[in-house]
């Protein structure tokens, strides 16, 4: 019962690196499990003096009452979250933030993950498959190093496409590339999920435009309460102010008004390069 | 009352009132005439025995004072310092006619952090529990206040909260030199130890539904506060450097922004920083501008002075800091670089013209007078919306067009038996008494709705 303490635990049973720095952790969270859905979120703290951070469910067990997140590391908070081990607890874990995606039988679909967007569109795809759709899908990462969860990935999907940006594995080239091929090829695809950093977003609703296909993106924008009390994930869609956390997270990627988006990612970039180093300082400090 | 100097306080977030010294309590306290029957009391919507808990600073008992308090109100520090008395309590007060009123918020104040540094402590309620469970929404003044009434009265409370901490506004809103933290967590403390479970990160509308928490609970209270920020809703409005007072305020005193990077939240730092607003939270964003380190803060209020709605006080500290004033001047579009970065404000000059159907005066665009402003920071402070999560999941309990829940005037109670609201989420922003006043006049409903066998877990289910 959550009156007595199951909620506030927040624990992390399994812990495992997938990729370098990047980090799948399993955590104990019955409420959030109960309800979690594709395309929603989670906002956690990693102690008290903690930033709030978004990150996108990528999994989730209701009988366990477990869900997944998949992060890489890029600035103190993710780097204090991936230095914690299993039996842990987060200081605060609230959740499932935003809209769950709108999963119904499209027809011919395709979903394309971007790094560690790759976890973000991961419950999509196979809730789309599920739910009848021919998801075709196309993964890709810097090197074959950091390509994860392609074994879950290919379950999940119809058809797997693997990508790399330097041609390490399987192909060379961006996803966007592999997204105009299959877009070119597939003349009956009806929707496009694409997730993972902005520019690629970005990138992907260029290339689908042409080709009249709804994309829809899911906006890692910068939060603090996720609940729509602050207006800090505010981004113009189709002229119009929407706040990502109670409007979104997923939005029609050819609404979206990018370049402000990508400047307001950036809002805080030198106080947050400023914790990242002084952390770094300060564990090399101690192991040293 | 001594005061913190505004050239040292601009400089850091502690206090700026320090309070009464023993002697000038007394001082004070001996100035009250114990009028009978009291007209304070009247002016004052958590009918606080003002008279009385005056007499017993009189005679030095202050720990008699501060029990006397809590009789009608478990929020004593907070009120003496975030009440506006000079329009409640003080306002009433006989001896205006003849000069000074009694200061009675800061001598509520004297009493309650008296009683804080001695020690002293309310004894848990030594009533027989009556077998019923009230869930509130939100930990709030109005949440709060509930709560603690009902323990009193033997119910088993349980609050929920969206955020990590509790108090609502007064822990996210109202800045550490107004209302330091350690005082709300004191007073959030005494409430949990008469026996008010709360339960943190818990979002009503998104972790369960209202209508999960009816199968779970005999009453509930709604107290989830107005959430949403209002925009001007003008070109430029989502440069980077455009905030929310919500967002503002929230990242300084909630995630302790202003100690960053002791703390991990960021938040920017304007060198010329406009708050568009004249309430009170537009003062406490531009006064905490100032304290981050901002070189020029100024206030930008499309009426004058006398239309301000903050406290004349919030006011006068805010110009003591060397806070500017634009009085009739509305924003009409904020201009910026590439990257996102402001540049400039477009202002246009106002007059005042036929008053609304507030009473005020309207205030109406000088055709041609419009200018440019050298500003790198503007904060919205011009009011909330009602945040739909609730209300959306709540079957059954009607809202208005503003999406505020509707209710009976006496009871808060809403549309659906057995579920009350109050605080923000019924009136839009108010303040910090009039939730306290809805949290002791819903506490005394909800003790006469389960006194009388009522429930909602015996209500058949709302589809």
């Amino acid at each position: 019962m959550y009156l007595m303490g199951g909620i506030g635990l927040n624990r992390i049973i399994t812990k495992r690196e997938i990729a370098p720095d990047i980090i799948s952790l399993e955590i104990d969270a019955p409420l959030i499990a109960r309800k979690a859905k594709p395309g929603q979120f989670i906002i956690l703290m990693v102690d008290r003096k903690g930033e709030r951070i978004p990150l996108t469910i990528a999994d989730y067990n209701r009988e366990k009452g477990r869900i997944h997140i998949v992060f890489q590391v890029v600035g103190k908070t993710t780097a204090q979250l991936s230095q914690m081990k299993e039996g842990d607890e987060l200081f605060s874990l609230v959740g499932p933030l935003g809209n769950p995606s709108k999963v119904d039988n499209y027809g011919a679909v395709v979903t394309v993950g971007g790094g560690t967007g790759i976890a973000c569109v991961y419950p999509i795809t196979r809730a789309l498959k599920e739910a009848g759709n021919k998801v075709t899908t196309i993964i890709g990462a810097k090197t074959k190093d950091l390509v994860i969860m392609e074994n879950e990935m290919r379950k999940a999907s119809t058809a797997l496409l693997v990508t790399t940006d330097d041609g390490s594995y399987v192909r060379k080239g961006f996803v966007t590339e592999v997204l105009d091929d299959v877009l070119r090829k597939e003349k009956n695809v009806k929707k496009v999920w694409a997730i993972g950093p902005a520019p690629m977003m970005k990138a992907a609703c260029d290339i689908t435009k042409p080709y009249k296909v709804e994309t829809i993106v899911s906006l890692n924008a910068i939060m603090v309460d996720g609940t729509g009390m602050c207006g800090s994930c505010r981004v113009t869609v189709g002229g119009e102010t929407k706040f990502v956390c109670v409007d979104g997270p997923e939005f029609n990627g050819h609404l979206v008004d990018w370049p402000e988006f990508i400047n307001r990612l950036a809002r805080y970039a030198p106080q947050e390069k400023l914790s990242f180093e002084t952390h770094r300082k300060l564990c090399g400090e101690k192991n040293g | 009352m001594p005061e913190q100097d505004p050239k040292k306080r601009i400089r850091n977030f502690d206090e700026v009132p320090l309070g009464y010294t023993k002697e000038g309590a007394i001082y004070e306290a001996q100035r009250c005439l114990q009028c009978d029957p009291p007209q304070c009391v009247r002016g004052c919507p958590a009918e606080v025995h003002i008279p009385q808990f005056i007499l017993k600073i009189v005679e030095e008992d202050f720990a008699g004072a501060y029990m006397e308090i809590l009789k009608t109100n478990n929020l004593p520090a907070m009120c003496g310092r975030v009440c506006p008395q000079e329009e409640q309590c003080q306002k009433a007060c006989v001896l205006n006619k003849m000069g000074k009123p009694i200061n009675i918020g800061n001598l509520e104040r004297f009493a309650a952090d008296w009683a804080r540094e001695q020690g002293v402590q309310e004894e848990p309620p030594k009533i027989k529990k009556k077998g019923k469970r009230v869930a509130v929404v939100g930990s709030g003044p109005a949440g709060l206040t509930c709560a603690a009434n009902l323990v009193k009265m033997g119910h088993e409370v349980t609050i929920f909260e969206a955020l990590q901490k509790e108090g609502g506004v007064l822990t996210y809103g109202i800045p550490e030199f107004r209302l330091p933290k350690k005082i709300v967590e004191h007073e959030v403390d005494g409430i949990k130890e008469l026996g008010v479970k709360v339960v943190t990160n818990f979002v009503v509308g998104i972790t369960k539904s209202v209508d999960e928490l009816a199968e779970e609970f005999d009453a509930i209270f709604l107290a989830n506060g107005a959430g949403a920020p209002k925009f001007m809703l003008i070109p430029g409005e989502n440069l980077n450097d455009v905030y929310s007072a919500n967002e503002f305020l929230t990242r300084s005193n909630l995630m302790k922004a202003y100690k960053f990077p002791e703390f991990d939240t960021p938040i920017k730092v304007g060198k010329r920083v406009a708050v568009i607003g004249a309430g009170n939270v537009a003062m406490d964003a531009a006064r905490t501008a100032l304290r981050l380190g901002a070189e020029e803060v100024r206030i930008v209020y499309r009426r004058t002075r006398k239309e301000a709605p903050a406290r004349a006080d919030e006011v006068a500290h805010a110009e003591e800091e060397c806070i500017a004033f634009d009085f009739l001047t509305l924003p009409v579009r904020i201009l910026g670089d590439e990257k996102g970065n402001i540049t400039c404000m477009e202002c246009i000059k106002m007059r005042l013209g036929e008053p609304d159907e507030s009473g005020r005066r309207r205030s109406v665009p000088v055709k041609g007078s419009n200018f440019v402003m050298k500003v790198d920071m503007v904060i919205d402070a011009i009011g909330t919306d009602a945040n739909p999560i609730v209300a959306r999941s709540a079957t059954g309990v009607r809202t208005n067009k503003w999406g505020y829940f509707v209710v009976d005037e006496e009871t808060c109670a809403t549309s659906r038996e057995g579920i009350f609201a109050g605080g923000d989420i019924i009136r839009g922003t108010a303040t910090v008494i009039s939730a306290i006043g809805d949290g002791k006049r819903v506490a005394k409903a909800i003790d006469n709705y389960l006194s009388s066998g009522g429930s909602l877990k015996k209500q058949k289910k709302f589809k």
